[in-house]
């Protein structure tokens, strides 16, 4: 299997952006993506597409050629690639595996989600629930989630200061992402305070409707340097993903996502590392609560003491002890425009990793050189994991 | 929207789920394969009593278009006594909702798609004392 390097990224702000159409939004990124990394359109061999309902956000499909169209790159081959919230990561494991397989050299991957042009994007965003058996009931998503809260709050004792503890760190990380939707701190109370949408999360333990696209180059690690300097190469060890029931009903455990801690534990024995050597880590919290379940589940601390670990400051990106986890701000602050996220969690520990000056007011120590992010689909039926390092 | 809601009537009305004859495990809604056994599995219709526990519950502040009326509302996940756990809504006061509270199914309304459309029936729970 092939090496794989990643030579350049880039991102729009994740936000409101009404001036923007969906295909701009990926031209946008795909762009600076293209001359971060140094390389020209023909150098590229092919291109994947997250997101996750171009359909029922902008009523757009075949968004694959769209793109490519928009993109100026016919007639490469362009797939686009859907696993809801993870549609972004899953585009990039498939890019990784084309590349591992000796299929394509250079290869642009982008993730892109266009949420505010419809008036209610809380249908659309259903759709990555069970329709027939959760959504037919009433359970919305943040209430799908808040299910798992109360769950966890009722077997591990976790409190609700604890539980917005993870979203006033998040927006405090985010005040140094001019790519952020929110940059703004908030106090633990103002979180609890904030109107409630599915007891207990309010809307501060709720990640946003974003707009927003980022974009990746990846290449075959012997060709990198044909392109990109030497200090702008950061290598992708591991590409995992594993599935879950889609209902939430049909586990036995709801407060674990059992395909995180699967594809966690692929990527760390893929690696050759554990998680005590991760110096930064993106994880997946498009609600606080499940910020806390993949610190637990990706290795950070003990089962059921997430909570106190995020108390106690562990994660911050001023410790030095821990893994920083989320210094963008997470998908609480930096946003989640859902099939751009999983992209943008890895392009952020590309510029942590190689300490790059996009984020330099909040650059995580890196002692060992490993990175991990974490890409949940729906309540975890799809989680994705990559885990980058500095060396090949 | 008539044929999708026509199709799931055994199980919405009158929740009849599946249970594998070889391990003995207990699904609903109804499933073609068995998990556990996969192709050696054999599934036979089981009739649910509709009695559990509430495993975990929410109380929904932020509706969908379809349940504004209803805001707010308790949705939960019970653990049904044929142990196989199922969501749906529980008509109860919201201050008297824990974990644990014995709940059994009622026939009700769940929702209608506008004025001329279908409307849907289903399961929801309410305290076994109700």
């Amino acid at each position: 299997m092939k090496d794989i390097a990643i030579i350049g990224y880039g991102q729009t702000k994740f936000g409101e952006l009404w001036e923007s159409s969906f295909r701009e939004l990926l031209v946008d990124s795909g762009v600076k993506a293209i001359e971060n990394a140094k390389v020209d359109g023909d150098d590229i061999d092919a291109m994947y597409v997250g997101t996750m309902s171009g359909g029922l956000f902008v009523g757009q499909e075949h968004t694959a050629s769209l793109i490519a169209d928009y993109a100026g790159l016919n007639p490469i081959p362009c797939t686009r690639v859907e696993a809801a919230c993870a549609s972004g990561s899953l585009a990039l494991r498939s890019a990784c595996m084309s590349i591992a397989a000796g299929q394509h050299d250079v290869v642009l991957v982008g993730g892109v989600e266009k949420m505010t042009d419809v008036a209610d994007p809380t249908g659309a965003i259903a759709t990555a629930s069970d329709q027939e058996w959760e959504a037919f009931v009433g359970a919305t998503f943040p209430s799908l989630y808040a299910m798992m809260a109360k769950r966890y709050m009722y077997e591990y004792g976790l409190t609700l200061e604890q539980l917005s503890t993870w979203s006033s760190i998040a927006h405090e990380n985010a005040v140094n992402n001019k790519y952020a939707q929110f940059r703004s701190k908030v106090s633990v109370e103002q979180v609890m305070g904030a109107s409630p949408v599915a007891d207990p999360l309010t809307l501060l333990h709720c990640s946003p409707v974003s707009d927003g696209a980022a974009s990746m180059i990846v290449c075959d690690a012997d060709k990198a340097t044909d392109y990109a300097d030497k200090d702008d190469i950061i290598y992708i060890k591991a590409f995992t993903q594993a599935s879950d029931t889609i209902a939430l009903h049909d586990r036995p455990n709801m407060t674990t996502l059992e395909a995180a801690k699967v594809a966690s534990n692929y990527a760390y024995k893929m690696a050759g590392v554990g998680a005590d050597k991760i110096d930064v880590a993106e994880v997946h919290d498009c609600f606080a609560i499940n910020g806390l379940v993949l610190t637990e589940d990706l290795g950070f601390c003990k089962k059921g003491t997430a909570g106190k670990f995020i108390e106690e400051g562990n994660t911050r990106i001023d410790n030095d002890k821990f893994v920083t986890i989320n210094p963008s701000g997470g998908l609480k602050a930096a946003g989640h425009a859902l099939g751009a996220t999983g992209i943008r969690q890895v392009g952020e520990l590309y510029w942590q990793l190689k300490q790059d000056k996009e984020c330099k007011d909040r650059q995580s120590a890196i002692n060992n050189g490993y990175g991990i992010a974490a890409n949940v689909g729906g309540t975890g039926g799809t989680v994705c994991t990559h885990l980058l390092s500095v060396n090949r | 929207m008539v044929v999708r809601t026509w199709r799931h009537m055994q199980e919405r009305y009158n929740l009849i789920g599946k249970k594998c004859k070889t391990c003995g495990n207990v699904y609903f809604p109804s499933r073609k394969v068995c998990p556990e056994c996969r192709r050696k599995g054999e599934m036979e219709d089981i009739q649910l009593s509709g009695k559990g526990t509430v495993y975990t519950y929410s109380i929904v502040r932020a509706p969908p278009k379809d349940f504004e009326k209803n805001s707010p509302y308790i949705v939960g996940i019970i653990d049904l006594e044929e142990g196989t756990k199922i969501t749906g809504q529980i008509d109860c006061d919201l201050d008297k909702i824990e974990i644990g509270m014995p709940v059994q199914t009622e026939f009700r309304k769940i929702k209608e798609d506008g004025k001329s459309g279908v409307i849907s029936y289903g399961y929801k729970f309410v305290p076994t004392s109700h």
